[in-house]
């Protein structure tokens, strides 16, 4: 499954790192506190949370998240969008909980 | 003892935008140098969590890296205030930290759980008023 796909079937929008969203993502973390994110996400995981900070960006870039997902409707700040970009992270948005997102994900087989 | 690279990098105070840039060079450097993801994987979270330590709780500091075949150095001398009891701050959940730390998903006492768990060894001094040391290696071999 690719960050694209997730990104269509979850109706999210792209905050950073669109054209790089054809990567391959497999398993998922959802959690808000960041040393345990640091310590639960793995490469090619996709990461939920409700964290808007550019912090966000430095943990997933170092864990090499496939994406991170903000939800909730919460709204990246406009420097970890920034950020995002720099680093080639992939920012993803959108309205959905975190649960309806790992509901979903699972369904795809994530 | 094999071949070494020495790093070093200042971490500013309070600079909670360029934390993690350490962790992110290093983390660079290493892959370049070929090492295996679980080595740099181990580095990159030991190192993040000592970086947002210094930048949280210690007006900054230096970070010192040396590289070799077989192991990895990491030693970050912060400025900061010292650690009054140790083995409190090792207990996971226990945290000096702000509400404003907290809400940026920091401050929830796992910092140096984090360190030591991603470490093969650990070793902290630490003085009250004058700062705290904390050594980290991370062996190569598994």
């Amino acid at each position: 499954m690719t960050v694209n796909e997730i990104a269509k079937k979850l109706n999210l929008t792209f905050y950073a790192g669109e054209e790089i969203a054809e990567k391959l993502a497999k398993g998922c973390y959802i959690g808000d506190l960041l040393s345990l994110a640091m310590s639960k996400v793995t490469a090619e995981n996709v990461w939920i949370t409700i964290q808007t900070n550019m912090n966000v960006v430095a943990v997933a870039s170092l864990v090499e998240a496939a994406c991170v997902i903000v939800a909730d409707g919460c709204i990246p700040d406009e420097k970890t969008i920034e950020k995002a970009k720099e680093q080639d992270v992939i920012l993803l948005g959108g309205e959905i909980s975190a649960f309806e997102a790992a509901v979903a994900l699972s369904e795809m087989g994530i | 003892m094999a071949d070494v690279m020495k790093l070093q990098f200042e971490v500013n105070d309070g600079d909670f935008t360029r934390a993690g840039e350490t962790s992110s060079k290093v983390k660079k450097t290493l892959t370049q140098l070929g090492f295996s993801p679980i080595v740099i994987r181990k580095v990159a979270i030991a190192m993040y969590e000592g970086e947002i330590n210094m930048v949280i709780h210690a007006n900054g500091g230096t970070i010192d890296v040396e590289i070799y075949s077989e192991k990895i150095l990491i030693v970050m001398q912060d400025k900061g205030p010292g650690i009054a009891d140790i083995e409190k701050a090792m207990q996971a959940g226990f945290s000096t930290a702000d509400s404003k730390v907290r809400e940026l998903g920091f401050g929830a006492g796992m910092g140096l759980p984090n360190m030591k768990k991603y470490s093969d060894e650990m070793e902290i001094t630490t003085e009250i008023g004058k700062g705290t040391c904390v050594k980290l290696t991370i062996n190569v071999k598994e």
